[in-house]
Formats: C-alpha cells, sequence, structure tokens
C-alpha cells in the first residue's frame, strides 16, 4: 500500500494540472459551453497530445498501459476543473467495454483512434423504465443474418450527440428485468435513426438516440451484465474521484469567500457557526478522498459480488459527501453563489449530477443494504 | 501510488493473526467480545506477551524499542488487534507518554522509563484536565513551585481515566503565571506513590469506575522529572494530543462490534421476523460500515502521513477527522446495539465488573448494552471534544 505518486504519477498530475489551470479557467470553460459541441475540441486535441486518452489501454493496443492509479489522478484533475469534454464516456465508459469486453482485433482498430483523438465512444443504456437499473431492458438485438439488428430508444446518453460509436445494451433473450440476456453491442453513429442533442444541467453535453435495425459492428457480448458491472464499477471509481476534485475545488473558493467577505465588520470566517460546516466539508471532503482510493482498488476486484458490495459503498459516502460539500459551499457564500456568473454553483451542479450518475446515494444504500453490507457477520 | 496490500502485507496480517490464536488468552477474547473492558491483569498479562515479541509500541521508532514497522504494518497490526478483540498497547503508555519523552525527553529519561513503559512495569495515567479546564485545557490551575532542586505541585486534576491502577502519571502544571496561558506550563512526569497525591473514584453514568479525580497537596518532584523546557510544556500537550487523537478512530474495534451487532440482529426477532430483514434497521447498521470503510483508508493515509511528517512537528489536520468519525461511528454502533437489545438492554449491569449475569434476567448478549452505549457518549467529549476538532480544523487548517 503506497499512497505517493510515483515520478510518473507526479508527472502526470502536474502536467494535466498546469494545462488546465492554464486553459480551463472558469471564463473559458463558459466559452466551451457556449461553442458548437458544447466542449472544446481543441482541449480533447491537447489531451491526446498529453497522452492522456491512450491512458487506460495496455501499450500492445495502442495505450499507455495506466492502471486504475492513473485514471485516478485523472478523473480528479478533470474534476477540479470541471471539464466538459467527453473523458468520461470515451475513455472509462467506452475504453472500458473495449478493454474488458473486446478482442485484441476490434480493440487495434479502435483504440489508435481513440488515442489520437479522433475517435468518440458513448454508452447508451438508458432507458425511459429503468431509472439505474442497468439490466432493465426493453431495446431489442435480434440476429440479422450473421449480424445483429438493434431496435429501441436510449436516453440522456452522455456525449451521444459526438460519439461515432455507441455501446449499446440490448436485449438478446429473457425478460424486460432479467439480467440475463443483456446483450452489449457496438453500433456506428450512421446506424442511429435519430440522434437528439442537448445540454445537462451541468453543461455537459447528452442525447436521445433511437436504432431501428440498427446494424451492430460488433457483439461485445450476447450475454454481457457481468462486462456491464464491470465497466460501470471502474466508472464509479473515476467519478468518485472527479468528485474529489470539484469538491476539493469548491471548498477552497468557499474559503476564500469566508477570509474576505466581511459582514457585522469582520470576515465571515470568523463566526464559528460558519467555520464548524466549513470543518465539516473537510471531514467529508477526506473520507472521500479514502473513499476514492478504496474504490481504485476495489474496482480491481475479481470477486463480482464483492466489487459490487464495495462500489455500492463507495457511491454512498462520495455521493452524500458531494452533497453536503455541495450543498454548503453555496450556504456559506451566500447570494453571491446563486449566480451563473459565479463557479461555486457551477461546481455544486456537477456534483449534484456526479451523485445520481449510474444509482444515486438512496439507490446503492438500499442494494449494499440488501446485499448484507460490508462486514460478515460472526 | 499502488493502492493494495502486496503480499508482504497479507502474510504480516497472517503473522499477527497467528500470534493472537497462540499468545491471547481465549478468557481474555471472550471477556472483550462481550464488550467488557479488559481488566488490568489481562492488560498487563498482554502488554508484555507484545513486548517479549518486540511487538509492544508499534509506532515508535526502531532504536527506542518500536518494530521498525510500515505504515501498512502498523495499521494492520492495530486492526487485527481490535478485531480478534485483544487489549491493544496500553495508550497512557505507547501512544501518549513514551511519545512524548522519545520527542522531547533527556537521555536519562528515555533510558529510565521507557523501557519501563514497553513491559508495562510501570502503568501510567494522564494529569490534565481540570475542574476548570476541559476545553480549554491551557486554562488549568495546578500550580509547579520551584523548591530547591525540585518542584511543589498542588492542584487538582479530574477525569484521570484508570488513575486506580496507575504508578505513574504525567501532569501539566503551571510554572509561569504571569505568563500568556499556553506560555507558562510545563510537562512532569510524577510518581503516584509521592506523598500528598490522592486518588478519588468518579462512577459515570452507567456505572462504571474509569475515571477519578487526583488531588495534589505539596506533592514534591525532583527536577529530573521535568519533560522538554520550563514553560514550554504546551509544546508537549499538543504534540500528545495529535497522538491520542490518532488511536480514537478504533477501526478494528468498531467492525468488531458491528460483526457482532449482525448477529445479535439475525437471531433476535422484531415483529416476528430476524430484524436484520428490517430494511430500515439494516439500512441503518448499512450507514455505519460505509462510513467506517472510508475511516479505514484514511487511517492508513494518516499513518502513512505520520511517518512522513515525522519531526516536523506540524500537525496533520486528517487526525482531527479520525477522531470525529471515529468516535461518532462507535457511538452509532453502540446505539444500534442497544436497540438490537430492545428491552433487554436495560438490566443495570456494570461494564467494569465481571460476569453478573449469573441470574440470568437477560440474554447474555444483550447484557449491559445500554451501560455501553451511555458509557461511549464521552468518546465525542474527550480528547478534545468533536467541536474542539472543528475549531482546531478552522483554525489550524482552513485558515479561518
Amino acid at each position: 500500500m503506497d499512497f505517493d505518486l510515483n515520478e510518473e504519477q507526479s508527472l502526470l498530475q502536474d502536467s494535466i494540472r498546469r494545462t488546465l489551470t492554464d486553459r480551463y479557467g472558469f471564463e473559458a470553460r463558459r466559452g466551451f459551453i457556449a461553442g458548437e459541441t458544447g466542449w472544446s475540441r481543441e482541449m480533447w486535441a491537447q489531451y491526446a497530445e498529453l497522452g492522456l486518452l491512450g491512458l487506460p489501454f495496455s501499450e500492445e493496443d495502442g495505450g499507455f498501459g495506466g492502471g486504475a492509479e492513473e485514471m485516478l489522478i485523472l478523473a480528479e484533475q478533470m474534476g477540479r476543473s470541471i471539464t466538459l469534454e467527453p473523458w468520461f464516456s470515451t475513455l472509462v465508459l467506452g475504453g472500458g467495454f473495449l478493454r474488458h469486453g473486446a478482442d485484441a482485433r476490434l480493440r487495434g482498430e479502435l483504440v489508435p483512434g481513440i488515442a489520437s483523438g479522433e475517435t468518440l465512444l458513448a454508452f447508451a443504456q438508458q432507458e425511459r423504465q429503468s431509472r439505474y437499473d442497468l439490466h432493465d431492458v426493453q431495446t431489442t438485438a435480434k440476429r440479422d443474418g450473421s449480424g445483429w439488428a438493434i431496435t429501441g430508444r436510449k436516453g440522456m446518453v452522455l456525449h451521444g450527440d459526438t460519439a461515432d460509436h455507441f455501446v449499446v445494451t440490448a436485449r438478446t433473450g429473457g425478460g424486460q428485468r432479467d439480467r440475463q440476456g443483456v446483450g452489449v453491442f457496438l453500433v456506428p453513429k450512421s446506424e442511429a435513426s435519430s440522434v437528439k442533442g442537448f445540454r445537462q444541467v451541468d453543461g455537459s453535453r447528452a442525447a436521445e438516440v433511437a436504432f431501428e435495425n440498427a446494424r451492430a459492428s460488433h457483439c461485445l457480448s450476447e450475454d454481457g451484465m457481468d462486462l456491464v458491472d464491470r465497466v460501470v464499477d471502474e466508472a464509479i471509481a473515476a467519478l468518485a474521484a472527479e468528485a474529489v476534485g470539484a469538491m476539493d475545488v469548491v471548498h477552497a473558493m468557499t474559503l476564500d469567500y469566508m477570509k474576505t467577505r466581511t459582514q457585522f465588520g469582520r470576515p465571515i470566517g470568523t463566526f464559528q457557526a460558519l467555520q464548524h460546516k466549513a470543518a465539516d466539508m473537510l471531514v467529508a471532503i477526506e473520507q472521500s478522498r479514502s473513499m476514492a482510493y478504496f474504490a481504485a482498488m476495489a474496482s480491481r476486484g475479481e470477486n463480482a459480488e464483492e466489487r459490487r458490495r464495495d462500489m455500492h459503498a463507495v457511491k454512498v459516502q462520495v455521493g452524500r459527501a458531494s452533497r453536503l460539500v455541495g450543498q454548503h459551499s453555496i450556504q456559506l457564500h451566500g447570494g453571491i453563489a446563486m449566480t451563473m456568473e459565479y463557479a461555486a454553483g457551477h461546481y455544486f451542479k456537477r456534483l449534484t449530477v456526479n451523485e445520481a450518475t449510474f444509482g444515486d446515494t438512496d439507490h446503492h444504500l438500499r442494494a449494499l443494504s440488501d446485499a448484507g453490507g460490508l462486514v460478515q457477520a460472526a | 501510488m499502488e493502492l493494495k496490500f502486496t503480499d508482504a502485507e497479507k502474510a504480516f496480517r497472517q503473522e499477527v493473526r497467528d500470534f493472537l490464536a497462540a499468545e491471547l488468552p481465549e478468557s481474555t477474547r471472550q471477556h472483550m467480545i462481550a464488550g467488557k473492558s479488559p481488566t488490568k491483569d489481562m492488560v498487563v498479562e498482554w502488554q508484555r506477551k507484545l513486548n517479549a515479541r518486540g511487538w509492544a509500541a508499534p509506532e515508535w521508532p526502531k532504536d527506542h524499542g518500536g518494530p521498525g514497522w510500515t505504515p501498512a504494518q502498523k495499521y494492520i497490526f492495530r486492526e487485527e488487534l481490535q478485531m480478534w478483540p485483544a487489549p491493544s498497547p496500553l495508550g497512557f503508555n505507547i501512544n501518549m507518554c513514551g511519545p512524548v519523552i522519545i520527542e522531547f525527553g533527556t537521555e536519562e529519561q528515555k533510558k529510565r522509563f521507557l523501557p519501563r513503559m514497553l513491559n508495562l512495569d510501570d502503568w501510567w495515567c494522564q494529569g490534565f484536565s481540570e475542574p476548570g479546564a476541559g476545553s480549554d485545557l491551557a486554562g488549568l490551575k495546578t500550580k509547579a513551585v520551584r523548591e530547591g532542586d525540585g518542584w511543589v505541585i498542588n492542584g487538582q486534576k479530574t477525569w484521570t481515566t484508570l488513575a486506580q491502577h496507575a504508578d505513574w502519571i504525567f501532569v501539566l502544571a503551571r510554572t509561569n503565571p504571569e505568563a500568556k496561558k499556553q506560555e507558562g506550563i510545563s510537562f512532569f512526569l510524577v510518581d503516584m506513590k509521592t506523598p500528598g497525591i490522592s486518588v478519588r473514584p468518579i462512577i459515570t453514568i452507567e456505572g462504571g469506575h474509569e475515571v477519578n479525580e487526583v488531588w495534589f497537596d505539596d506533592v514534591k518532584v525532583p527536577a529530573e522529572n521535568l519533560v522538554g523546557e520550563e514553560n514550554k510544556g504546551w509544546d508537549c500537550a499538543k504534540f500528545l494530543l495529535g497522538n491520542e487523537r490518532f488511536g480514537q478512530a478504533r477501526v478494528g474495534a468498531s467492525r468488531e462490534r458491528i460483526r457482532r451487532l449482525k448477529t445479535i440482529a439475525k437471531e433476535t426477532l422484531d415483529n416476528g421476523r430476524p430484524l436484520i430483514e428490517d430494511p430500515e434497521f439494516r439500512r441503518q447498521v448499512t450507514e455505519m460500515e460505509v462510513e467506517l470503510k472510508a475511516l479505514e483508508m484514511t487511517v492508513m493515509r494518516v499513518i502513512a502521513n505520520e511517518t512522513k511528517r515525522a519531526g516536523t512537528g506540524k500537525p496533520d489536520p486528517t487526525t482531527s477527522v479520525l477522531k470525529i468519525k471515529g468516535t461518532e461511528i462507535q457511538q452509532g454502533v453502540s446505539e444500534l446495539l442497544m436497540k438490537a437489545a430492545g428491552p433487554y438492554a436495560w438490566v443495570d449491569g456494570d461494564p467494569e465488573m465481571e460476569g453478573s449475569n449469573e441470574w440470568e434476567v437477560a440474554p447474555d448478549w444483550a447484557f449491559g448494552l445500554a451501560g455501553i452505549y451511555f458509557n461511549w457518549r464521552k468518546q465525542s467529549i474527550y480528547g478534545g471534544s468533536n467541536e474542539i476538532q472543528r475549531n482546531i480544523m478552522a483554525k489550524a487548517f482552513l485558515g479561518l
């Protein structure tokens, strides 16, 4: 167990941080949101140049062979600047499906394009009825000659409007809520019958995507819930690290404000009622940082049941902390943080969406509790 | 950064378990599983076994008798002891006074006191709090006045835990009444057999005798028993309190209690069904487990940091996180245990006294659980109350 960054990890952290500090200020970010794609192609190219887009892939596949620790570093830094680019959908989700579900040939086909910044992926799983249940799937996959034809509608597809390929969950068998019979397919953008892009409350882009007898280019798994779980568990680890980065920054912003804003003739940071709220934020953040480390460790677990329980715990702890830190940061600022012109609210919004991505706190608390919790009875 | 236990660390965990299985008397283990504090004899016997193995002081530097462990080993060792459960190395000796002597003491003091601390030849207790100096510890009034080449101490200490067992007490006393309050305090080592010291028990709400008043009436202390410089005792106190908080996380102990809680909740019926099947109750347990999991990692981070910060004298703000979260979890679990026992928690058993459930008026597992709940309310008060911890964080770390 070693919590210190080694030399390469320090370099990685520094290079991302420096780039984002220089080029991803609050005003720049607002500009990206207002731009054509809702995020910055230029920054994406910059990430590619830094090697970030090949980070999670093995060297044989054309990547840089980063592990859970390196992805934690990346996600935390992305969280610090609440970046809008599709690193989560392309690298963590799409990349995760390629690493765990694609054969060497397919990886060889797609990874170089991802690493160079040309190819974008999105994970299309959400349906109107499914809420946070990934196995609740109505979209169908039917055999069509040697391939598969996908029909159905997927919502809230993160970065679905710019993706070149969709990773789609679709039923190959079983009933709507069965764990069995959920296939995982790769479908090129050109096969979607409609893609309606929109902005989410946190500034990121998403799309409603319809498939009508869309031809899948690859079947990653005909019965793939284990694959989905593995990828989503890694995604939860990345979300946790991203949340820690965002919480850190909004906390620092709040502290700065508490030191400069005066009322009743003194800085508001001198009032104990406010100090204790700020201290509670620190407690929540430190516990979340610990949980993000734990998540990176646990996401590698080979025992799927245990790994699922661990990731439920991560979502519960980080989710609660995100809400507390987000809400306190607004409250401690007062009215100023309610304005669109001030950064704190944007961090709050990102943390709110992060909390409920792949299941909110209540969802995971119930799931963990039903699964027997973390500690076994004697 | 490498976030996993290495094979060597896993092997070490097994080594600790093997040692516990071979060396800890089963009677001590059963006594502790029942939720009772280990007796003096149990603690002494165990501390000596640890010392014989070279494990008496996990965090001490090697040249003073520490085992020279990595941060992960220190963590694993404490966790395994608490989960077994076994008594931890005696905190007053190993985590409070010992480190102060190592950091601030003279060579003479080190030679004289440290080996006896390790072997628990001397049981130490802590003379800090006073009736008028609780959270505002630096407001203490106990006085030490120079007389000849020694000192004379007068005053009263309170909340002195296990003073009834103690051979020695480390005392904060005012040596300069003129100076600013933190700057006129010194740190003394005092033999409890010195004439003029009297110990009076304080019985806490659950009926136990853990804490005491200790009175000093013209107590003569030789000059060589001053630790560090005169009027610099506050530095020792701050250093000590930081170490104390680290011991308050008690992750392994909480895990052991949750394990017990779940066992009880399986056997207890509520509305005709096992209590553990009640989703509301189960969720409350799960919430504790989640926070505990995060705390486990926080403890590891603090220990790792501790090693890096050694000698820099800078406090780690995360130790306050350990205090706050560790005590919240322990209190939360004690409350759930009492809840699980229902009415049978109410038998007025004294957790300090052994086996008073002879009449079997309650199931053994339920016996005394309300007492533990009441007793554990102390945790968010002692060692710097949880509100004081927030003040410390706001001031020392958040810059407010």
